[in-house]
């Protein structure tokens, strides 16, 4: 264990750089996904045809090919930025898709009757969306989001192999292969740094879950 | 990059030599005579493998001018040639040689395991690791340096790197240089880490990081195939040199290899095995053989 | 029923031009997007046949072993995904049957392995499997190479949590009579489970196996970033560094890994479309369980 007390300060600050970047990710995804959602349901042709095309790639690709596109395609064709924004935007790229997919099912679920008084009332297709369908698509969508974002917090461990310092899973790889700390103590270390986020985010879930349930 | 396709074309080219090679009988690649049979004392590891006819030597697949593995599924490199040196002098041929990929982290578990008789893997000799095996050699020795943009005039060796708190250093996660470096940045976020030097070539060409620091003969590599765009900077400012691993306290066979490694500098066997590999990269020196390390 | 029905009305004259300058602007700017992609690819060289040629060219001298890499490498990753896909069905199954038919407290040790589990990042548990098992366990002389077993045991930790999950939620999505009925015609707890539960679950459950094979195939790549398996990935990353692209090669890797998996979840689609005729809301239910957890 002297693995681990030994080195309360680089987990501590390895465990605030993964939760920088969950959060970070977790902005960046919710509302790149719910712009896509919106593409997608759009009567434009275009941005119904980008939006999947969008979700058909970025949920088929593995999460690696995808930051290493961020971390080496970009730079290579002369868009340069730190290694951390290009590791969050992979993220937030990634998990867009799932989560225009889980807003896009919310929607769908709202009733029809709903859109149609909507629309009886004169209301525009971003009025009827914003006003009518969002709000109460949200709340068949919070389950299936909140897992998303839940896998997207745990994915953010991939994100240390880009070159992004510093987080939890590239702060435990430093310490076992270059220190020579032994293995088992310090990937359990990571493994409580993970569900330090994970565990907590499961039960706001479930709170919020409760908040906004309604039977109907 | 050119070192790579000129590495890719050589190994194609040995390839297609080695096949009609082997129809006329002879063999293009041997470096060294297979010894016939030789005689070592009963109980040695000498005689256990020479009695077997077969070796297992670890090395690395991913370490142009080392140990690289081609398209064909076949590994070169210095590395590569110096264990079919060893397994020659035992009288094994180099087709016998049966080789396990051996990255930084398990090369002394794959020892004291013994799922491997040696390891040559650009393994540095250090204390740490010697308690835990016993290094034979060192064959070769190399040195930390930094490699930049050959239009960057700021970097000029391992002191600037604090002076210019925003350069970005880039090596490989885990390894030695990359805990050498440490001492010389101005705070850890100078350092980014990747599993693999080709990928902090490619962050260096991108202008994602403004240095790239390993054992220099790595960074020689890289220089040549830029075509100008890379360049070394500063001195060798640390000493690498890279041994032979073996099952701790194996005295007899650290001597033997010693013995070997000796001979074949002498027969000139140990220039080839340079020549045609790492010694293809571009402005790399032929090295002498180190003096031999005591074995314990 | 579509989408687009629900959100609005056949449009009318008017709403059809609007969505006409609308489909022109949102056209125009994602062309405007591409072309500037295009040009600066094209500026630094990215189109080359020096790069794209050992991919796309059969004359290019290394097409034939480039692509035999990567065939080898895809059948790695199936090997991997299909090892872990099967060792976590069945420990999954068994998970779940354990916390179906524990009590209360006797449960408690099994809910917390798998909230455990669930919690942590795969690629930690890849690691742990890497690292840690050759500790303590002889892994050298494993049948199809130990770095496969790193791989396929890492996975399967995960997700035989989550196939526990997805069978328990088909079982208990299935009428309470199937259970009553099993009973009251004499069979065991045990019987009731294997040969009436089970079996109906399953076949509630399929969509949602193939669409966590989807998840599985994509998380095998992990390993490029702890081991030395060579998946497609892994394949694709040693290519590169031989023939100096990148950006071409893992475009490649990508379509390949993007049309297996949109073929893989297009039948599940299929499938619980074709359920969802007998069994819609458990079918749904359970799909759900299965694409949010793995992502």
């Amino acid at each position: 264990m002297d693995a681990i007390t030994e080195n309360l300060d680089a987990f501590w600050s390895g465990f605030l750089t993964s939760l920088g970047i969950c959060l970070w990710a977790m902005v960046g995804s919710l509302f790149l996904g719910t712009v896509l959602a919106g593409c997608r349901v759009s009567p434009v042709p275009p941005l119904r045809a980008f939006g999947t095309w969008w979700v058909t790639t970025f949920r088929n690709t593995p999460l690696t090919v995808v930051l290493f596109f961020f971390a080496f395609g970009l730079p290579a064709i002369g868009i340069n930025a730190s290694f951390y924004f290009f590791g969050v935007s992979g993220l937030v790229v990634y998990t867009s898709a799932f989560v225009c997919e889980a807003i896009r099912s919310g929607i769908n679920s709202v009733s029809a009757g709903q859109a149609e008084a909507a629309r009886s009332i004169g209301l525009t297709f971003g009025q009827s969306l914003t006003l009518v369908v969002l709000p109460q698509a949200l709340r068949t969508v919070v389950p299936p989001l909140g897992s998303v974002i839940i896998a997207m917090f745990k994915n953010s461990a991939v994100v240390g192999a880009f070159g992004v310092g510093g987080d939890l899973f590239s702060t435990g790889a430093t310490l076992t292969s270059a220190q020579g700390y032994a293995n088992l103590p310090v990937i359990t270390g990571v493994a409580i740094g993970y569900l330090a986020i994970t565990l907590p985010a499961g039960a706001i879930l479930q709170v919020i879950e409760r908040r906004v349930a309604i039977s109907r | 990059m050119k070192l790579r396709r000129k590495i890719l074309t050589a190994s194609l080219a040995a390839t297609i030599i080695g096949l009609s090679a082997c129809g006329g009988g002879g063999d293009d690649e041997a470096t060294a005579p297979v010894e016939d049979s030789p005689e070592f004392e009963a109980g040695t590891t000498m005689a256990e493998l020479a009695e077997q006819g077969s070796i297992v030597v670890g090395t690395k697949y991913d370490q142009p001018g080392f140990g690289l593995e081609n398209l064909e599924g076949e590994l070169e490199g210095f590395d590569v040639e110096i264990a079919k040196i060893i397994a020659a002098a035992l009288g094994i041929a180099a087709e016998d040689i049966e080789y396990m990929e051996t990255p930084s982290a398990v090369r002394e578990e794959v020892i004291e395991d013994g799922d491997v008789d040696l390891v040559a893997a650009t393994y540095t000799i250090n204390e740490e690791r010697a308690l835990r095996i016993t290094f034979a050699g060192p064959y070769y020795q190399a040195g930390q340096q930094i490699m930049v943009l050959t239009d960057n005039d700021t970097i000029t060796g391992p002191d600037s790197l604090m002076e210019n708190p925003d350069a970005i250093v880039c090596s490989v996660t885990g390894s030695t240089p990359s805990q050498n470096i440490q001492e010389y940045l101005a705070s850890p976020e100078q350092l980014v880490l990747f599993e693999e030097y080709s990928l902090c070539a490619d962050a260096l060409t991108n202008g994602q990081v403004q240095a790239v620091t390993t054992d220099n003969v790595i960074l020689a590599g890289f220089v040549s195939g830029s075509d100008g765009e890379f360049k070394l900077v500063g001195e060798q400012f640390t000493e690498e040199p890279y041994g032979i691993g073996i099952e701790k306290g194996d005295v007899a066979f650290c001597e033997f290899i010693n013995e070997t490694l000796a001979a074949a500098a002498e027969s000139g066997a140990y220039e080839e095995a340079w020549e045609t590999t790492a010694g293809m990269i571009e402005g790399a020196e032929l090295p002498e053989l180190p003096e031999p390390a005591p074995c314990a | 029923m579509t989408t687009e029905a629900v959100l609005y009305d056949e449009p009318g004259p008017k709403a059809r031009r609007r969505i006409r300058i609308w489909t022109i602007v949102a056209g125009a700017a994602i062309v405007a997007l591409l072309v500037v992609a295009v040009r600066r690819l094209a500026e630094r060289d990215q189109f080359s046949m020096e790069k794209w040629g050992p991919l796309i060219s059969p004359a290019n001298e290394d097409f034939a072993s480039v692509w035999r890499v990567i065939g080898e490498g895809l059948g790695n990753t199936i090997r991997a995904a299909v090892l872990a896909m099967l060792l976590s069905v069945v420990i999954g199954t068994i998970i779940a049957i354990g916390r179906l038919s524990l009590g209360r407290t006797g449960r408690i040790p099994l809910v917390g392995l798998v909230e455990f589990l669930r919690g942590v990042p795969v690629v930690v548990t890849i690691y742990f499997t890497s690292r840690v098992l050759p500790d303590f366990v002889e892994t050298s002389g494993w049948i199809g190479g130990e770095q496969l077993w790193f791989l396929v045991i890492g996975l399967t930790l995960y997700n035989s949590v989550i196939f526990a999950e997805i069978v328990r939620a088909g079982v208990l999505s299935l009428p309470s009579g199937q259970r009553e009925a099993a009973l009251a015609i004499g069979l065991t707890n045990a019987q009731t489970m294997r040969s009436v539960l089970l079996p109906q679950a399953f076949r509630i459950m399929l969509p949602a196996i193939i669409s966590q094979l989807v998840v599985v195939l994509k998380d095998t790549s992990l390993i490029a970033v702890v081991g030395n398996y060579e998946e497609l990935v892994g394949a694709g990353e040693r290519l590169y560094i031989i023939l100096g692209n990148p950006i071409q090669m893992f475009t490649v890797i990508a379509v390949i890994y993007i049309a297996i998996n949109y073929t893989l979840g297009r039948f599940a689609q299929f499938l619980e479309h074709r359920l969802s005729r007998s069994s819609k809301s458990a079918a749904v239910r359970v799909e759900q369980e299965a694409t949010t957890a793995g992502a």
